[in-house]
């Protein structure tokens, strides 16, 4: 796929609980095609720290409002600086990167999409593209505790919604792993969050021999596979996360679990 | 339009802004965002006779103006690199330079003799900042009788213009650039990158797998920049600068330091098409400053 490079501005910057916001942006030009698990760069000019640009997948692609939705958490002087970017402002963005999540085969049909923390972005985008091709996703939503669940809401617009938070405050307790919906009959499976949720994810599947893809998030440089910073283990040898990924098939990956 | 041509030994520039290895990869990365064929010319991924892993994972950590970095020279080696993709590079019209990296002697030796046969590549530029693995994993380029004995060799398999890359991580650069010259080096490249570390306070973990790596940026920029016009004062041979350069003013302060070419690196990361920009404004100085060519401003410095 084409990558560009190009300024956006933002029309809309909403802050949600727990040091999260969802950054909205648009441009002038009608987007190009993006695909669910794609990720943007985007170049941050006003702090010193944040020298490289950060990397966001995309959160769910608006076509009416020609606009692309970044869903942030707080946690640096650079996601802190972008908080505070106000209706107007312009982001430049080197846009659409990496691969994407599949879609499912003919013969899969109960999808489960599990999230944990911020890692539900690109889930969100997934869940609608799924939904807009006729099927009829679970997502499965993991939170340190009621304050760190986000955008639940918009997820059940596409599909089913259960959750988990460590302590009890919502859904049911525990991990997404000991949730109760795994009992479940699925035939694929996708994830994003912390690594050692997708680790436990990947885990289940693969004991269960259920399809299964996660999208990594590790740091990168470049994010269009000339700086090899952001490389993955996988059965392959080392593989780019920014090009090869972010979504890999979990068998691919050699993973320490 | 200022002459913007400019001569590294006998290989002609179109224009003397180079993109650095490792943050280029081999050109095609970066299509969608310029057109390469504009390049003075692109320093390739750095090659080894065998093919390389690198390090584990984290490699890279940001820094204050500046990344560090710790690859550690994943590439899938020179046979690879002449099979597969050196027949795409003849697509293109600027000037590929392949950097060479080993882990001893007769590994540098062997790969610039593949590369010699390659009638596309006009130079190498010979990364010794590598360890030498039969000498406790030293770099090769941080002592002079060890950078002088690659180059000695290197030199006897390779005819065409070899670019000797230095390392900033030494008590006299001038003495290891004097050293390759006087074994015949066509020219030197400097800096690359300077050894460096990063530590995550929290988790009290260093934030790279290697726990030390290469540190490139802007940060680096005024080291870079007195080493260039340290070297260029005393070899013959042409300098080619580099180190944080991110705009054409930055390419300008080399050039005057006596850089004859300048490389760009870690800025591509973060603008792709930031090095057309800096050929742009190279133009834009020298014509502000009534100057014809490029080689007006060469060591220009006025320190009177």
């Amino acid at each position: 796929m084409k990558k560009f490079i190009g300024d956006f501005v933002v029309s809309e910057n909403i802050p949600l609980k727990n040091n999260h916001f969802l950054l909205k942006l648009t441009q002038a030009e009608p987007l190009p095609l993006m695909l669910p698990g794609q990720f943007v760069q985007l170049k941050i000019d006003d702090t010193s720290s944040a020298f490289l640009r950060r990397t966001f997948s995309i959160n769910y692609v608006d076509r009416i409002k020609n606009e692309i939705w970044l869903l942030i958490q707080v946690v640096g002087d650079g996601t802190r600086s972008l908080s505070k970017y106000k209706i107007g402002d312009s982001l430049n963005l080197i846009y659409p990167l990496g691969n994407s999540f599949s879609m499912p085969t003919v013969t899969q049909s109960r999808l489960l999409l599990v999230g944990g923390g911020v890692g539900v972005a690109p889930l969100l985008f997934l869940g609608a593209i799924l939904a807009e091709k006729g099927y009829l996703p679970s997502f499965l939503i993991g939170a340190r505790n009621v304050d760190g669940l986000i955008e639940l809401e918009k997820f059940q617009q596409f599909g089913d919604v259960y959750v988990t938070t460590e302590d009890g405050s919502a859904g049911e307790i525990g991990f997404v792993t000991n949730h109760s919906i795994l009992k479940n009959a699925f035939d694929k499976i996708y994830t994003c969050g912390p690594t050692p949720m997708m680790q436990a994810i990947a885990q289940f599947a693969d004991n269960k021999s259920i399809d299964c893809e996660v999208s990594l998030e590790n740091k990168m440089a470049c994010g269009i596979g000339a700086c090899l910073c952001c490389v993955t283990q996988t059965h392959q040898g080392n593989q780019c996360v920014c090009t090869d990924g972010p979504v890999f098939k979990t068998n691919e990956l050699v993973w320490q679990i | 339009m200022a002459n913007l041509t400019t001569k590294i030994g006998n290989l002609t520039l179109k224009n003397p802004v180079i993109t650095a290895s490792g943050t280029f990869g081999y050109g095609e990365e970066y299509l969608d965002f310029l057109d390469i064929n504009q390049l003075g010319g692109i320093c390739v991924k750095g090659t080894t006779l065998h093919r390389r892993e690198g390090n584990p994972y984290p490699r890279m950590a940001e820094t204050p103006s500046g990344m560090l970095n710790a690859v550690g020279l994943q590439n899938k080696g020179v046979d690879y690199f002449i099979n597969t993709i050196y027949p795409r590079l003849k697509a293109f019209e600027t000037a590929f330079i392949v950097n060479v990296s080993g882990s001893t002697l007769e590994d540098y030796i062997e790969t610039a003799e593949k590369i010699n046969s390659l009638s596309f590549i006009p130079a190498i530029e010979l990364n010794i900042s590598c360890p030498n693995v039969k000498q406790g994993g030293m770099a090769f380029g941080v002592d002079k009788d060890m950078a002088a004995e690659v180059v000695k060799e290197v030199r006897k398999v390779y005819d065409k213009p070899l670019i000797v890359k230095l390392s900033p991580n030494v008590t006299d650069i001038v003495s290891i650039a004097r050293a390759v010259e006087h074994e015949g080096a066509d020219a030197v490249s400097l800096i690359n990158t300077l050894l460096g570390m990063a530590i995550d306070a929290e988790t009290q973990k260093p934030l790279l797998s290697t726990i030390t790596g290469g540190l490139s940026g802007p940060c680096v920029k005024p080291i870079a920049l007195r080493m260039v016009w340290q070297v260029a004062h005393a070899v013959k041979i042409p300098v080619v600068g580099m180190g944080g350069i991110s705009n054409a003013r930055d390419a300008i302060e080399f050039f005057l330091a006596g850089a004859t070419a300048i490389e760009v690196g870690t800025a591509n990361f973060i603008d792709p098409a930031i090095s057309l920009q800096v050929i742009q404004g190279i133009d834009d100085y020298l014509q502000r400053h009534n100057c014809e060519s490029i080689t007006d401003i060469i060591g220009a410095l006025k320190t009177a």
